[in-house]
């Protein structure tokens, strides 16, 4: 029973880092139905950026706020020059295009920081924390802690603000949006770019685990990708759920089906997205698309 | 809407309905066909012109030719987006691998049974994936891309693990003044020319037909009476089989696979040969096969991280200026100038 929860937990913890990047990948595809292949690498480039600024002996959470606000500022230059040209495109060509950035990020960052794994520091302690005779990691849940006030602003943000309203109403419906005077395609960019920053907060959770790799986030951003699809990609709290649900799942499964193990990790991913799509494509709290003919 | 392709497909169907007009001499409706014959004829004296490692690098180029045609048809003519060719490449790798080194089969029966194995495989994995649209399928293909390696590595006894399996070139038959590696890439030229014949076939009349409608308008092609799921999943199929062929006659050239090798990365390798070769072209898959060939060759020697640099500029640069790859843009100048001025049209 104590393993069951111990695991429980830190499934909570790496769901969290899923539930983030799931939230980004949703968010974009929310306003522009466009699903960010590059997502998980934007991430690992935002916290190689971190890494660059821990170097220099900047503070924890000064580089951290520093690196936020990089990587938002990036996901706006993004979007404005390199998939603002695609926006209208065929699917192809957006997938196409996200890739390529893909692969530009991962070999730039391989360029830069070589491809050697580097060891990336964690903001909260080493010492675990015992409740009676369950241990918890620290990191765990100071990573459950930092995506749960993530999300709280998020969601503070889009219930509340102008801004925030702007933007849900640019990504429901662009021309009655367009009519009411609110800049869409800027709406668009300011997505990319917030989109960018939960990336960036997925990746410096789960650098202290994985290590610092170009590569890290290949099996991140599928377990991602699970994520949205098992919550839905048109709905964000389906993406937490849903990256919660994913990451139990996961350690859940890799601690008691003998034969899976943490070998065929990736392959559950990929179960998971296939079922999902067979049984409930929509996901679980996503909305039916009706297309007229 | 309109997909990438979709001017040079219709450029192809314009090429082969026409009937070649019985005009003595070479006109320029002949052009393109002695140029083939020009190519052919360098294709088959190369092995003897270049050295041994030349040899094998162009083998190599025909057999991504063979791969890059096979996710042609899936992704340029019926428009269904795969990130996960590089399984199927895998797939038919290992069947061959397994076959020569546990079963001791004849490597010439293995290539045929590779690609059986993946028309099958492909088939059921296309079968699920016509409820997938778009962008769902290339999640769904770029997930069974990033899992194959582990279940290679998984299956340990009969892949060997993350060692991968180590064969023998094979040598040419008795009597044939031939090393290796003219062997082989002889060999691999004749299965490419009937492959590519076989899907010039296959892509020039009917049925390419009913894959570029499905791909343009799904529910207009319905209507039209073609059965969109039966296309869409044979397709799949013969497409998955071409790439299983490949990546059989890539194991026997090599003599070598491993998981590792097989990544998702070579799915993207894929995607950029047809961007840059050439969407719902058939020339374009050898352009693009080149390409990938050997621009990472020229790339690494600047940089081990430059080769992917460079694909991942030149997929997005194509996207915008070149949507139809270097073929399509070939092929539309091509029309520019051959097409006969306006005013000699006589008015009926």
């Amino acid at each position: 029973m104590d393993i069951f929860i111990q695991q429980v937990v830190s499934g909570l913890a790496t769901g969290g880092i899923y539930a983030s990047l799931a939230l980004a990948l949703v968010m974009i595809y929310q306003a522009t139905d466009v699903v960010n292949f590059a997502q998980g690498s934007m991430a690992m480039f935002s916290t190689y950026l971190a890494w660059s600024l821990l170097q220099t002996g900047m503070p924890y959470w000064i580089a951290f706020c520093a690196t936020l606000a990089i990587a938002f500022i990036g996901g706006l230059l993004i979007e404005r020059v390199i998939v603002r040209p695609v926006e209208n495109a065929p699917i192809l060509a957006i997938v196409i295009v996200t890739l390529g950035l893909l692969v530009i990020l991962v070999s730039v960052a391989g360029w830069i920081y070589s491809y050697i794994q580097k060891p990336f520091p964690s903001p909260f302690p080493d010492r675990p924390l015992k409740v009676g005779n369950i241990v918890f990691g620290a990191h765990d849940l100071g990573a459950i802690g930092i995506t749960l006030i993530v999300l709280l602003l998020l969601f503070l943000f889009f219930r509340y603000t102008t801004l925030g309203l702007a933007m849900r109403a640019a990504a429901q419906n662009p021309v009655s949006s367009r009519l009411c005077g609110i800049r869409v395609s800027w709406m668009l960019g300011l997505g990319w770019g917030l989109a960018a920053m939960f990336g960036a907060v997925a990746g410096l959770m789960v650098a202290p685990v994985v290590f610092l790799d170009p590569n890290m986030m290949g099996g991140i951003q599928l377990y991602a990708f699970a994520a949205a699809t098992v919550g839905g990609f048109t709905s964000p709290l389906g993406a937490v759920v849903g990256g919660l649900l994913v990451g139990v799942t996961e350690n859940l499964v890799g601690t008691y089906v003998r034969f899976i193990g943490t070998e065929l990790k990736l392959t559950v991913a990929l179960a998971m997205i296939i079922i999902v799509l067979l049984v409930k494509p929509s996901g679980l709290f996503g909305r039916t698309t009706i297309r007229r003919v | 809407m309109t997909s990438p392709g979709g001017v040079a497909a219709k450029a192809t169907e314009q090429d082969v309905a026409s009937p070649s007009r019985a005009v003595p001499g070479l006109g320029p409706r002949y052009l393109p066909r002695v140029g083939l014959v020009a190519l052919l004829f360098v294709a088959v004296i190369l092995p003897f012109t270049l050295s041994n490692f030349r040899t094998f690098q162009f083998t190599q180029v025909l057999i991504y030719g063979i791969a890059l045609l096979g996710l042609n048809m899936l992704t340029g003519y019926n428009g269904q987006i795969s990130i996960g060719h590089s399984a199927f490449y895998a797939i038919g790798a290992y069947t061959t691998a397994i076959m020569i080194d546990r079963w001791n089969i004849g490597y010439g029966w293995t290539i045929p049974v590779a690609g059986l194995l993946c028309l099958v495989v492909g088939f059921l994995f296309g079968r699920p994936a016509l409820r997938l649209e778009g962008l769902y399928l290339a999640l769904a293909t770029l997930a069974l891309a990033l899992s194959v390696p582990q279940i290679l590595k998984y299956f340990e006894h009969w892949t060997g693990g993350s060692q991968g399996i180590v064969l023998t070139k094979p040598a040419a038959p008795r009597g044939l003044p031939l090393n290796p590696d003219q062997w082989m890439y002889l060999l691999t030229l004749c299965i490419t020319l009937l492959l590519f014949v076989l899907a010039r076939n296959l892509l020039a009349g009917r049925v390419g037909r009913a894959l570029v409608a499905i791909r343009d308008n799904h529910i207009a092609a319905e209507a039209m009476g073609i059965d969109n799921a039966l296309y869409k999943s044979v397709v799949f199929g013969v497409s998955a089989a071409y790439t299983g062929i490949a990546g059989a006659l890539s194991a026997v050239a090599i003599a070598f696979v491993a998981p590792d090798s097989f990544d998702a990365f070579l799915s993207i390798t894929f995607l950029t040969g047809i961007v840059i070769g050439g969407l719902a072209t058939i020339s374009g898959a050898v352009i693009g096969a080149l390409f990938i060939q050997f621009v990472p060759n020229w790339a690494q020697d600047i940089s081990k991280a430059a080769p992917w640099a460079i694909f991942g500029t030149f997929l997005i640069v194509f996207m915008y200026v070149m949507p139809h790859g270097i073929a399509g843009f070939c092929r539309l100048m091509w029309i520019r100038l051959t097409a006969p001025p306006v005013t000699r049209q006589e008015p009926r």
